[in-house]
């Protein structure tokens, strides 16, 4: 798999993505976000966690209309795979890519911890290495993160199988005090309409070393992998 | 060189700037003439405290600062140690508590954003963050507000930056009331071939300016800095600068680009006394004049006089010497990461610090003297007063040792942390082998094996008690939970903050702390390699606790082999390392249970602290050991505690340790807080091999009890189930932040 990782002013879990991606098999290469187009023949392109451009104004607004992100859109147009996480994640919905919006943390604070999410559906190319309902364990680390979308929007994705992940506790039940950022429906993560398009929170990209916490975020990577 | 248009130096504006009338003297003579504003801003920036070291620089002297492995000792941005495989650790802490106390979200902010420059300024990447905060009483109506705010702000810069903030500490007392402590430590990782400092070489050089503009904020933050405060302390807000993580993330990745080229000959950040201080350092270090032309700066807003322009703090600024013709690549890098770029100056041969402005000459003044050799002062001390040694027999227990221990894993000092560092980024670079919660954070460097072990300690009640004592502590903790986790120890930096040096008393506790944390550091082989003085910690006329924050690092050679703190396994022998005497005289126990703080403290036997810390470090490179707890603040009984809460597994323990001369109160054994210890747990066969080695270390082993159940049962005491004890340790804190009375 050869994947192209978007950097942006502010980035800075490019690296971390880039680790978890290199131990899963693929190539990485890097893209400069005032660059126009992603290196031909690129299988995934990657928006990683990070602070782009500061985030001052809206978490992701300004990195949604950089000149990299219009290559971004095009390779979705072509059903190219697209990953965002967290601040990624936050582009592709100011970018238009995924519905929806991410608000500040129900309690207002930044949350970095473990964190559990369930696999909602394993037919995708972001899950196949996962079993259905599995918990895995894996990290937050956002101040909003809390998923918003209006009413219609949410019954679509809900009714469209769109919910990639959502907040969990350790059996997988999705009891109120896991859904720690408050979001709609505890939705964690959020596909688009071929499912080839997957925003996320949560980092998996954290959790792919069992020295460093845990394996469990390795499967997406691997899932990618095999996918393309 | 007067001019009509700045103000005559009357003796109420050379107090304004903090100087003394005599250290004004002293500059009249020394330029022969009487200042410009511009020049009487920059010795004042100079000349503080903060800048300095006026005070303390006498004492600090005697400090340890070598060992084979120091790169680079004090009197840099920071501190350098080689780790092997060509790579070395640079670090230091330093204060950032007047400016937090006054505005605590910025204030903070700034601290870490100020903290990771001086580390990437010596061509480092910072590869983790660390923190050491006091804050006053919990019923004091502004800690509240001020928790918040300082944890956001170091929140807010280090998570956007992207740098793990992997461990801390946090405390409270009500002699932080006026003066909070936001102590805090960077760790960055380069090559020992790629280390840059602020030495300035060949003359006519360019000087280049980079990173942000330059604003009216911070101006004077450094005198601020060097005062006590009154009651009108929020009148000094507008000294306080404001944090911009973004800049630095990309001044950061900018300045690394080119330090990779080649080009720097010498760079500096702009900290406190900004463009003046860094300037001088340059030159004075290097033995070279510097001319400054200050018409190029960027400035962020019209109309900067100079005198404006020299004393700004506006963060996320650099200074650099570029080798000659390397200035258009050295811009190009720059203008990519879309920061500010300007030769602002250049060396000189003439050891004179030149600043022009629209035409003008602002000041012109030696520079050795503004830097290198500004003022030391003997100021007089008297030692505190000796305390008497308490007899842990005169000492009755106002409740049952399971009701005291379910108070101390709950009180303020020693509850859970977790409403802290679960608002740091402490997962990003996904290198945090032991996150916070340890006693030393562990960090992989690079793709490993070999990882770093971190740690900032200090118990200020002991450093009150008895500063000698109390400053050896403070390293040998650091040091034990180096150990603890399977480091070896190898250099630490120091933040040292106390109450106002010109009372003999405050005087007397920093050079008491001073000569203990130096005993220390030799007997442990421990250098201290950077350091920052935090001096005029008080309201009002009353100091804050001497506060002698230590920040240790240690090498583990392969990082997978390490210890933590929980019991890990059902039916482990629990064994405590080293000697118990059951001393209560300053510790938690006493203070919290008996309300009285009091007493000596425990005395620091540094050989038997090394023996054991050797020993232990040993045994867990062997993977003889994998559970092991630093014994500190609530002794043994607190440390078993936080043991069995880590993964729910309880310890029925059946001995308690005695004292030299036979058998101690149940509640001296249990929270007396002797030094030099540390709790284990071993499989059952490989006891015999931790007893062994432990006899032929010349190291106390007892056996006390053994790991299982759901309760931590005491002799003598009614069982306290885990689930309790975890409650009471985790809930404190969110409840106290959440408003609930403290």
């Amino acid at each position: 798999m050869r994947a192209a990782i978007v950097v942006f002013p502010g980035s800075n879990r490019d690296g971390d993505v880039e680790r978890a991606l290199v131990r899963a098999g693929a190539t990485v290469e890097r893209v400069w976000h005032a660059e126009p187009e992603l290196p031909a023949g690129v299988d995934l392109a990657v928006l990683p966690g990070g602070f782009s451009y500061g985030d001052y104004l809206r978490c992701g607004a300004i990195a949604g209309r950089a000149p990299a992100m219009e290559a971004v859109r095009r390779h979705a147009a072509r059903g190219g795979l697209v990953l965002g996480i967290c601040n990624g994640f936050q582009i592709l919905c100011e970018s238009g890519l995924l519905p929806g919006v991410l608000m500040r943390n129900a309690n207002l604070r930044f949350l970095c911890h473990r964190q559990f999410l369930r696999v909602e559906r394993t037919d995708t190319p972001f899950t196949a290495a996962y079993r259905r309902g599995q918990a895995i364990d894996v990290c937050i680390a956002h101040g909003e993160g809390n998923y918003f979308a209006d009413p219609d929007t949410l019954a679509r994705l809900e009714g469209e199988g769109r919910i990639a992940f959502r907040y969990c506790d350790a059996t997988g039940a999705l009891a109120a005090d896991a859904n720690v950022n408050g979001s709609l429906n505890a939705i964690a993560g959020v596909l688009s309409e071929n499912a080839r398009v997957l925003g996320m929170m949560p980092h998996p990209e954290n959790l792919v070393d069992d020295l460093v916490g845990g394996t469990d975020g390795l499967g997406l990577f691997e899932s990618l992998a095999r996918a393309a | 060189m007067t001019d009509a248009q700045t103000p005559p130096i009357t003796p109420a504006l050379v107090a304004e700037h903090g100087l003394a009338p005599d250290e004004y003297a002293r500059f009249v003579a020394l330029i022969g003439r009487e200042p410009t504003l511009t020049e009487l801003g920059i010795v004042s920036a100079m000349w503080n405290e903060h800048c300095s070291y006026k005070s303390s620089r006498k004492h600090l002297r005697g400090l340890p600062t070598s060992a084979p492995w120091v790169i680079q000792g004090p009197g840099e941005n920071a501190g350098v140690i080689d780790i092997g495989d060509g790579l070395a650790c640079v670090f230091k802490m330093e204060s950032h508590n007047h400016p937090s106390f006054i505005e605590p979200y910025q204030g903070a902010a700034t601290g870490v954003g100020g903290i990771l420059r001086d580390v990437f300024t010596m061509g480092a990447r910072p590869i983790a963050a660390l923190n050491a905060l006091r804050f006053g009483s919990p019923d004091h109506p502004k800690t509240r507000h001020l928790v918040s705010g300082v944890v956001a702000g170091i929140g807010g810069y280090g998570n956007s930056f992207g740098v793990p903030t992997v461990a801390g500490s946090v405390g409270f007392h009500t002699a932080y009331d006026g003066n909070i402590l936001v102590n805090a430590m960077a760790v960055g990782l380069a090559r020992t071939d790629g280390i840059f400092t602020a030495k300035a070489t060949g003359v006519g050089n360019p000087i280049v300016y980079l990173g942000s503009k330059t604003g009216r904020d911070g101006i004077h933050g450094a005198t601020m800095a060097s005062a006590s405060f009154d009651d009108s302390a929020e009148e000094k807000r507008p000294t306080v600068q404001v944090g911009d993580p973004f800049a630095e993330k990309l001044l950061l990745e900018a300045c690394l680009e080119l330090m990779a080229t080649g080009a720097v000959v010498a760079i500096q950040d702009m900290g406190a006394a900004g463009l003046t201080s860094s300037a001088v350092e340059m030159g004075a270090k290097g033995d070279l004049g510097i001319e400054l032309d200050l018409d190029a700066v960027p400035c962020r807003e019209e109309g900067m006089t100079a005198y404006e322009m020299m004393l700004s703090e506006s963060q996320e600024r650099m200074l650099m010497v570029l080798e000659p013709g390397k200035r258009e690549m050295a811009e190009a890098i720059f203008r990519k990461w879309g920061l500010d770029f300007a030769v602002i100056g250049k060396t000189t041969d003439t050891l004179r610090f030149v600043v022009k402005h629209q035409g003008r000459i602002e000041a012109d003044l030696p520079i050795k003297e503004l830097g290198d050799e500004a003022p030391v002062y003997d100021r007089p001390w008297t030692p505190s007063p000796e305390r008497p040694v308490i007899d842990p027999a005169e000492v009755s227990a106002p409740i049952p040792d399971d009701e005291a221990l379910l108070a101390l894993v709950g009180s303020p000092d020693l509850c859970s942390k977790r409403w802290v560092w679960e608002q740091y980024d402490h997962l990003i670079g996904s290198s945090t082998v032991q996150p916070p919660g340890g006693d030393a954070a562990i960090v992989r460097v690079l793709e490993g094996p070999k990882g770093l072990a971190l740690t900032t300690d200090v118990t200020p009640r002991y450093c009150e008690a008895d500063p000698v004592e109390g400053g050896k502590q403070a390293v040998a903790e650091a040091y034990r939970n180096i150990c603890a986790v399977g480091g070896l120890p190898l250099a630490i930096t120091d933040n040292l903050n106390f109450g106002n040096p010109q009372r003999p008393h405050y005087m007397g506790q920093l050079v008491g702390c001073i000569r203990g944390l130096g005993e220390a550091c030799a007997a442990l082989d421990f250098p201290v390699v950077s350091g920052n003085v935090s001096l005029y910690n008080e309201t009002n006329e009353r100091g804050i606790l001497p506060t002698p924050t230590i920040g240790g690092v240690g090498v583990l050679e392969d990082c997978a082999v390490h210890a933590t703190i929980p019991f890990r396994r059902e039916g482990d022998a629990v064994v405590l390392l080293g000697r118990t005497q059951g001393w209560l005289g300053a510790s938690l126990w006493l203070a919290l249970l008996c309300g009285r703080e009091e007493g000596a403290p425990p005395p620091v036997d540094l050989a038997a602290e090394r023996r054991a810390g050797e020993l232990v470090r040993t045994l867990i490179a062997e993977s003889v050991l994998d559970t092991v707890h630093d014994l500190s603040d609530g002794g043994l009984a607190v440390a078993l505690a936080e043991c069995c809460i880590g993964r729910g597994i309880g310890a029925r323990i059946d001995v308690l340790p005695e004292g030299a001369a036979g058998p101690l109160p149940s509640h001296a054994a249990l929270f007396g807080e002797d030094q030099g210890r540390y709790l284990l747990a071993v499989p059952a066969d490989r006891l015999d091999t931790l007893l062994a080695r432990a006899r032929a270390a010349g190291v106390a082993a007892t056996r006390l009890g053994e790991t299982g159940g759901d309760a931590l049962i005491l002799p003598g005491s009614r069982a306290i189930s885990v689930v309790s004890l975890k409650d009471a340790h985790e809930s404190w804190l969110p409840a106290y932040m959440a408003g609930e009375p403290a």
